[in-house]
């Protein structure tokens, strides 16, 4: 048993005063959560403080909040791993970013959150005919949808998405991770309308800044932001679906000049990433870049010998850091339920056998 | 005030497959909740549901296995309608999107679980109740032109009109603290289960029994409350679920000397026999010195004899749980697991359409007892039941609503439930807390009506339940506010707990043998001839628990003695 002190935003709506701290101190096992920290202070000392929970597991998704500043679900943060990140040895535990705060940790997910999932058409459209039994799908699909599937919409995602603190239209984490459940379900009529629709949106697929918050936020392991990057491969691979934002290019083009060049060639870089120097989509960027360019040269920054030629060819190291990921059998990348490799088939008690001789 | 023809009360599975039945009939549908319909509790079911859906299998197999896993307590007639609705209502799961896993052919797999004759369980990784539900409420955003929501919204009250027939409720919204009466021609339960009055529990928060006391006190009857189940593997600490999956993939059970004891009990069957009978055989080693774990609590179950990588294909949610809450990585070790209250056969007495004997009142999902689990439920039947009466309950309702006028009602409910609630935040001080009540109910439940039970043992308990009703009455709160007062609602739903505890503790000792859940100590053999036969209770004029008996339905199986 330890002692540990929570400091928890507090908001009393009806009060008319603003938002405040509020300090408790709880005894309990340092594994056990910051949940149920929380509920021994409010079963012991104020049962006024006001925070969503029910299973106490990580599955109903009720108690997201910040700890520490970092987003998450209480019920799923031990009290010690709290204290560690902790900046002054007190757990600081305040409501989700991104949603206005209703009351304490309580914050309005149907103004912000539901409403975004309700935006991505969030049901199964069904293929026809549909058939009498279920219908015949690949193994490997079920599996892969399943990751986006385990997503328990608690929102934590939603509370650090960077993008939506600027962009507030933007959809979201959550709300595309529902998307990719569709759009990966073979059972699905429309996966192209799906992307189209989510390609055409200024604040769709291609608002995401890919900075990594969801991924960590989320608790389930359901990398949001991996769905995102799924779905925009996919509707630019299997739907010729261009990309807005010129990103799937431009990640081409790097590819490209790294396996050529081993070291980044910008002057190929760009027009490359516009479809190469005489597409009629790269003149005006050159064009628009000209002045960025001159500025390099009269800084000294570039000489026009390295800028136009750029004398450095891949060596045999970066050639064959190449040919060994693009060996690789194909995976379904990113998705925890289908990776591991095959002496994961092996019953782990052995494997933990051999470990251990 | 909001009139609507169906109004269901809890958005789990049963509330959801409800709501969508009945609005396939156009009437004008309604579904309240006191949380948000994918926060119930529906979504911890982990392991799958069932269905005769091989080729090789049939419904009625199916159902001779339920009537066994039952000890012969449920109705055989409610059995076969659930296993033979069972294929078709996972196929219609199946088609409006649930990702049921599948085999190499692309068909739905099918996986072994406890007291299940063959491979019946179809299941989405071990999140299916959460897969399920997720799934369900797609449909209700889908349906939302005919299916209004009430989410988090607390029913306060069921309303009994002068002749008897329910006719609304009263509810309050947690947000604004507004109350408010809603009528209607049908009213659906479907608000789970009571695990709550237990600690500890896999139960949520939430369960706290509220839809088994409103309807008791109402009226209406609870059967087979003496049912309990205690589920074979559990965390120690926190009561946390580890699924049957895990033994349905293949884990074992051992004792301290590595032995794998339900040889002993179910030489045939071992850990897939059934809850009771692997509970049972858990709790015998750890009282006669077997258990491990430091205080010999405990027994080993060793999933590192599944291969690793279906471990975490299929197993993915206690992977996590081993990993978060125990510090065990279960791919690699064994994890320390004991029985815990998971789940009540019991609950408002039902016929096969949901009906209960209060006219226009309905129920289904484990706030009902139709009764298809009688005294011990399968793995994986929960979900199933939750679906098959929630949709025929949600059916038959809106029948009943399409030739019912629409009830009139005053609001006197309304004003005793607002004074109600001004009461309790007006209490003093002086008493005891909320929560300190619901921790020594917990505590007595989980001690004298548990695995192994005994006449003083349950005495004692339904003494000190009185007690606490009478500590209740006046147990203080510190939330006078109206937004989310969840203060307030833990007072309410206390209230609920104890009623419901104490019926549970007057059908166990009532039921002098030993069946299903109820093992009795003092009467450890089963007696068809004297208590083949349900408990009901009934509230007494004097708000004692009253006890009647209603026959065993059976149809096919005679009972039998019960091996596995």
């Amino acid at each position: 048993m330890a002692t540990f002190t929570l400091r928890l935003r507090r908001y009393d709506p009806e009060s008319g005063g603003p938002p405040y701290w509020d300090e408790h101190t709880v005894e309990l096992d340092s594994h056990r959560s910051v949940l149920e920290g929380i509920l021994q202070a409010k079963g012991r000392f104020d049962g006024s403080i006001g925070i969503r929970c029910s299973c106490r597991a990580a599955i109903c998704g009720s108690c997201g909040v910040r700890i520490n500043g970092q987003p998450g679900l209480a019920c799923h943060t031990h009290l010690d791993d709290a204290l560690a990140s902790a900046a002054d040895g007190v757990i600081e535990v305040e409501p989700m970013g991104n949603m206005p705060v209703i009351k304490d940790l309580i914050v309005d997910m149907d103004a912000v959150h539901w409403k975004k999932i309700q935006e991505i058409t969030p049901w199964l459209i069904n293929r026809e005919p549909i058939p009498e039994r279920e219908y015949l799908v690949p193994r490997d699909a079920m599996v892969d949808v399943t990751q986006s599937m385990a997503c328990i919409q608690c929102g934590a995602c939603v509370s650090d998405c960077l993008a939506m603190e600027v962009d507030s239209q933007f959809v979201g984490p959550a709300a595309l991770a529902k998307a990719y459940r569709f759009v990966g379900d073979p059972r699905d009529a429309e996966p192209f309308e799906r992307l189209r629709h989510l390609a055409e949106n200024p604040d769709g697929m291609y608002s995401c800044t890919h900075c990594f918050k969801c991924v960590d936020a989320c608790p389930k392991g359901v990398n949001p932001m991996g769905q995102i990057m799924r779905l925009r491969r996919i509707a630019n691979d299997d739907y010729d679906i261009e990309d807005r934002n010129n990103g799937y290019r431009h990640e081409h083009a790097f590819v490209k000049n790294i396996r050529r060049n081993g070291l980044l060639h910008e002057a190929d870089l760009l027009p490359d990433s516009y479809g190469g120097k005489f597409h009629p989509r790269a003149v005006p960027e050159l064009l628009s870049s000209l002045p960025v360019v001159i500025r390099g040269l009269l800084r000294r920054k570039i000489t026009p010998a390295k800028a136009l030629l750029h004398p450095h060819k891949a060596s045999k190291e970066v050639r064959a850091i190449f040919d060994h990921v693009e060996s690789e059998p194909k995976r379904y990348e990113l998705n925890l339920y289908v990776s591991g490799d095959d002496k994961d088939n092996e019953p782990a008690g052995a494997v933990a056998e051999g470990a251990k001789q | 005030m909001p009139e609507h023809d169906v109004l269901i009360i809890g958005a789990g599975l049963a509330g959801q497959r409800a709501a969508l039945a009945a609005a396939q009939s156009g009437v004008s549908v309604a579904i309240m909740s006191k949380v948000h319909p994918v926060r119930s509790h529906s979504v911890a079911a982990a392991g799958g549901i069932n269905a005769a859906i091989d080729v090789s299998d049939d419904w009625r197999s199916h159902a001779y296995d339920t009537v066994k896993g039952s000890d012969f307590l449920g109705d055989q007639d409610a059995i076969e309608v659930m296993c033979r609705e069972a294929p078709g209502e996972v196929m219609h799961l199946e088609h409006i999107g649930v990702t049921f896993h599948r085999n190499e052919r692309g068909e739905l797999d099918l996986r072994a679980f406890g007291g299940a004759s063959i491979n019946r369980t179809a299941y989405v990784a071990d999140i299916t109740g959460q897969a399920i539900l997720h799934v369900l409420y797609e449909q209700l955003l889908k349906h939302s032109s005919v299916v209004a929501r009430y989410e988090e919204w607390f029913t306060t009250s069921l309303i009994i009109a002068d002749d008897g027939a329910c006719v609304g409720v009263v509810a309050r919204d947690i947000r604004s603290g507004r109350m408010e009466t809603f009528a209607a021609k049908s009213v659906i339960l479907a608000s789970g289960g009571a695990g709550q009055c237990f600690k500890p529990t896999t139960n949520a928060l939430i369960c706290t029994a509220d839809g088994m006391a409103q309807a008791y006190r109402a009226g209406a009857p609870l059967m087979d409350m003496e049912m309990i189940q205690y589920h074979p593997t559990t965390l120690a600490e926190n009561g946390f679920l580890i699924t049957e999956g895990a033994r349905g993939e293949g884990a074992h059970l051992l004792n301290k000397d590595g032995e794998r004891f339900m040889s002993k009990s179910a030489p045939n069957k071992m850990e897939l026999a059934s809850r009771d009978v692997v509970s049972r055989a858990e709790q015998t080693e750890i009282n006669e010195g077997r258990g491990v774990g430091p205080d010999g609590k405990g027994i080993y179950l060793d999933i590192t004899v599944v291969p690793r990588k279906r471990t975490l294909e299929a197993l993915r949610e206690i992977v996590n749980i081993g990993k978060d809450f125990a510090g065990v990585d279960i791919t690699r070790e064994p994890i320390i697991i004991q029985p815990g209250q998971h789940y009540i056969m019991g609950g408002v007495k039902t016929d096969i359409d949901g009906q209960t004997p209060i006219t226009g009142l309905y129920g289904a999902g484990e706030v009902a007892c139709v009764s298809v689990h009688g005294g011990n439920r399968l793995g994986a039947n929960s979900l199933l039941d939750t679906l098959i009466f929630g949709r025929r309950s949600g059916e038959h309702a809106a029948q009943r609503a399409l030739s019912t006028p629409l009830p009139r009602i005053s609001d006197a409910a309304l004003r005793r439930d607002a004074k109600m609630i001004e009461e309790i935040i007006a209490r003093p001080r002086s008493g005891r807390r909320v929560s300190e009540i619901k921790e020594e109910l917990g505590t007595t439940m989980n001690s004298h009506c548990a695995v192994f039970r005994d006449g003083p043992g349950l005495q004692s308990a339904y003494e000190t339940v009185h007690r606490l009703k009478e500590e209740a009455e006046h147990a203080y709160i510190d939330d006078s506010g109206t937004v989310f007062n969840q203060d307030v609602l833990g007072a309410i739903e206390l209230g609920y707990m104890l009623d419901t505890a104490e019926t549970t503790l007057a059908a166990a000792i009532e039921r002098k043998e030993s069946r299903g859940a109820q093992f009795r100590t003092d009467f450890p053999e089963r007696n068809d001839a004297e208590w083949l036969k349900h408990i009901n209770t009934t509230r007494g004029a004097d708000g004692e628990p009253e006890i009647s008996y209603s026959p065993v339905t059976i149809t096919q199986w005679q009972p039998e003695e019960r091996k596995y």
